[in-house]
């Protein structure tokens, strides 16, 4: 179809239409392209050292930080959000209250701002439980943030496990825990790696809820102090980029944060895709 | 034995199930048990319309009226400048551009939704707050820019759901409206897209929350100042901001303060999700 031969406001509609994707494209494409034009020269390996002095500002504690925080949240909460997809999908009955609940306080779940997720992990786990600044309570804090996605996410895998699978194994005289563990979740576990990929995503970009749970003192966790590593205050790759470049003195050292931060989740995104990619491949 | 595992692995499922609704209640109770003595003690109405914040003056005062109205306009900035793009790019995405556009455009919205709030943030700090200050004058942090950042970042959350009600709208609409005589694009505007209005509003609402939610990207071009915002020109604080930047050496009432701040945002945000929830529910 061609464009030149149209009526105006046709024209207008179509120009409109391909205008505003072009602006889109364009937003992305600058903002990734600004990014790494402007910071990858700033990639020096002083910024990698092992501490943070003013001098090297090194990166390297963020981005171990980042990794435990990222471990530790998954560890609380990809059992807790499989489970319960499991639950609901598996064992909850059609109908059942519990299931309607479940929906409701995970939608209520997604919406809520990191913000208010990081005042509720000051005012719980670092005041109330006296955890203080600290890992665990940052990742506790970013557990229940991820826990709707993982949930839903796993939720879906279930569902899209043809019900030929379960009375297979049921008629073959399996129990329900063994056809849950052996047959339903081993075909689910693209769909489900999906979901914590883009999960780890939310953790590596996520600040806000984290400056007043997890802390922001730049180094690792546990390296300077004696006791437990997850009850030391660190902050991760996203905190300490914020920390830069709120401070202003530190702009070069910020662009490469900036990329590394945009490297990873570029990374995450494909892995994620490629992943479910393959789920949709194997159901066919 | 393998009876007990049975129950016991069922029973650990259920309790997983109820985390999410375990930490929609904890938030509350925290959140509300925290914040509303504040509100008790300074006065609904003193803090809700007051137009003076500062609370470190004696008498402090606590009006947290500029912060509401700065996260007004800065959303509604950022709707009037996210809204049209992205319904159209959607538009675009859904119904005119080829297989081939549309597998390099669906991963770079996704980018776009996985880019962290720190990184869009710094982009504002070293590209739009200068082309503000270029255009405009003044310091270049202030709504508008902070309008004009968020609005990029509702891109991919509108796009994502607008493009999902134009792609539930059935073909017969679209190939009526062709039968007729009207053009692909009058097809497009006036039978497809208001047979979407219900999804597309789900999308402005789901940006609304998005944008009064965000708090690490605004705190870092809005300017921040605690005053009734007199001109979009100027920097203006929105709640979000108002709990991050202040939470860090307030104390006794003016914490307390802060934690009611949040009550607010969460309140505004429990309404917007209700609102979406409706307006899912109306589309069924």
């Amino acid at each position: 179809m061609k464009i030149t031969s149209k009526k105006p406001l046709d024209l207008c509609l179509a120009l409109l239409v391909r205008g505003a994707a072009a602006i889109t494209c364009l937003v992305l494409v600058f903002l990734v392209g600004y990014i790494f034009v402007k910071g990858v020269p700033y990639l020096k390996p002083s910024l990698f050292s092992l501490t943070y002095t003013s001098e090297n500002v090194s990166i390297f504690p963020a981005f171990i930080t980042t990794l435990m925080m990222t471990f530790l949240s998954l560890l609380i909460a990809v059992p807790l959000g499989v489970f319960t997809g499991i639950y609901l999908v598996e064992y909850a009955k059609r109908g059942n209250k519990i299931i309607g609940l479940v929906s409701i306080t995970t939608e209520t779940l997604a919406g809520i701002p990191s913000i208010v997720y990081g005042l509720f992990g000051l005012l719980f786990f670092v005041t109330y439980l006296e955890w203080g600044f600290s890992l665990l309570a940052g990742a506790f804090t970013l557990a229940i943030m991820i826990l709707p996605l993982i949930m839903r996410t796993t939720e879906e895998a279930l569902k899209a496990v043809p019900d030929s699978f379960r009375e297979g194994a049921f008629g073959l005289g399996a129990g329900r825990l063994r056809t849950v563990f052996k047959i339903v979740l081993p075909a689910a576990i693209p769909g489900i790696l999906a979901g914590v990929i883009l999960a780890i995503g939310r953790i590596v970009g996520e600040t806000a809820a984290l400056i007043y749970t997890a802390g922001t003192v730049a180094q690792i966790p546990g390296l300077a102090k004696e006791g437990s590593v997850v009850f030391d205050s660190g902050r991760t790759l996203a905190v300490h980029m914020y920390a830069l470049s709120s401070e202003g003195f530190y702009i070069n050292e910020a662009y490469a944060t900036a990329v590394i931060l945009l490297g990873l989740v570029i990374g995450i995104n494909i892995l994620s895709a490629f992943i479910a990619k393959r789920l949709v491949g194997g159901s066919n | 034995m393998h009876k007990y595992k049975e129950s016991i692995m069922r029973g650990l499922f259920f309790l997983s199930a109820l985390a999410s609704i375990i930490a929609v209640l904890l938030i509350c109770i925290f959140l509300f048990a925290n914040g509303i003595p504040a509100i008790g003690k300074i006065g609904l109405f003193n803090f809700i319309l007051g137009t003076e914040w500062s609370p470190t003056d004696s008498p402090p005062a606590f009006g947290i009226l500029p912060m509401i109205l700065g996260s007004i306009y800065v959303t509604a900035g950022a709707i009037i400048i996210g809204v049209p793009i992205g319904v159209l790019t959607a538009v675009y995405m859904a119904r005119v551009c080829s297989k081939g556009v549309y597998k390099i455009l669906k991963p770079g919205i996704e980018l776009l939704a996985g880019i962290p709030s720190v990184v869009y943030g710094f982009f504002g700090i070293v590209v739009i707050v200068p082309i503000v200050r270029e255009f405009f004058g003044g310091t270049g942090s202030s709504i508008v820019t902070a309008a004009i950042l968020l609005g990029i970042m509702i891109l991919p959350t509108v796009i994502a759901i607008s493009e999902s009600a134009i792609r539930a709208v059935p073909d017969s609409y679209y190939e009526g409206a062709l039968a007729l005589g009207a053009s692909h694009e009058r097809s497009l505007f006036f039978a497809v897209l208001p047979a979407a209005k219900s999804g597309i509003l789900a999308a402005i609402i789901l940006g609304v929350g998005r944008a009064i939610g965000e708090t690490m990207a605004v705190i870092m071009v809005a300017g921040n100042q605690a005053r009734m915002p007199v001109d979009i020109l100027r920097g203006a604080r929105t709640l979000t901001a108002n709990i991050v930047i202040e939470m860090g050496y307030a104390a006794e009432l003016h914490r307390e303060a802060l934690i009611a701040t949040g009550v607010v945002l969460f309140v505004f945000i429990l309404i917007i999700n209700l609102s979406f929830s409706f307006v899912k529910r109306m589309e069924k």
